[in-house]
């Protein structure tokens, strides 16, 4: 299990093919990498702020979770904070297992607990001002699926 | 002594994005009511417990949670990860 919290940008096909390169044996392997939106064109960046300490625990627990539930070989989160600019990405998560029912739920999962269980918060800057992004009452209902 | 931090809006609101605070307070919640009876800011930034979020000592919380032993509690808004 591996988990990054960081600023710099990262390079989803290379962290990918390492990921799918570790997970010998395993016969399934699911990434899905966040990316900033612009909707509109009127998202000039974006500022994500987190809570050093927690964030690291609150997504290791998922992560085990995630590896205990559907028996994953290994499973990745990377996350980044600061400043990013429209079409940067934002995470990642990789699933290993070894059927594709496991890996792609396993995804699903760890997606729908960052977005509400994780300490991160999202504030955009565009041309009609800045404004934290309010927190989605289906993201909260989408946790209630696992 | 407890550690108190606060992040996003809450952060913005207070104007700090953390202070040490000597506090007789037995839950969180006796906590923010001490902190609202402070200053406008901080009664501004708790009007609304529904559209906050806790964590005491790095986990998520409840507001009735006990504060005794504890060395950090963090007030925000609700997660906007992923």
């Amino acid at each position: 299990m591996i988990i990054r919290v960081q600023t710099d940008p990262f390079d989803f096909g290379r962290e990918s093919a390492a990921f799918a390169a570790r997970a010998q044996g395993a016969g399934a392997v699911v990434t899905f990498l966040g990316v900033v939106r612009d909707d509109g064109g009127k998202l000039a960046r974006m500022e994500i702020e987190h809570y050093p300490g927690m964030t690291e625990k609150a997504l290791a627990s998922i992560c085990e979770d995630a590896i205990s539930r559907w028996t994953l070989s290994d499973a990745l989160i990377v996350h980044r904070h600061g400043v990013l600019y429209p079409a940067e990405p934002i995470m990642m998560v990789a699933t290993a297992a070894r059927h594709r029912d496991a890996a792609f739920q396993a995804a699903a999962f760890l997606m729908d607990y960052l977005k509400s269980r994780a300490p991160f918060w999202k504030k955009e800057f565009g041309t009609d001002g800045a404004a934290w992004v309010a927190a989605q009452e289906a993201d909260e209902q989408a946790l209630k699926r696992w | 002594m407890i550690d108190v931090l606060y992040f996003a809006w809450v952060r913005e609101r207070i104007g700090l994005p953390k202070e040490r605070i000597e506090t007789q307070a037995a839950t969180v919640a006796d906590l923010v009511e001490e902190l609202k009876a402070r200053e406008d800011r901080y009664a501004a930034a708790f009007a609304d417990l529904r559209a906050l979020r806790v964590a005491v000592d790095q986990q998520l919380s409840e507001f009735s949670a006990p504060l005794a032993g504890v060395r950090e509690v963090a007030f925000f808004p609700p997660m906007t990860g992923g």
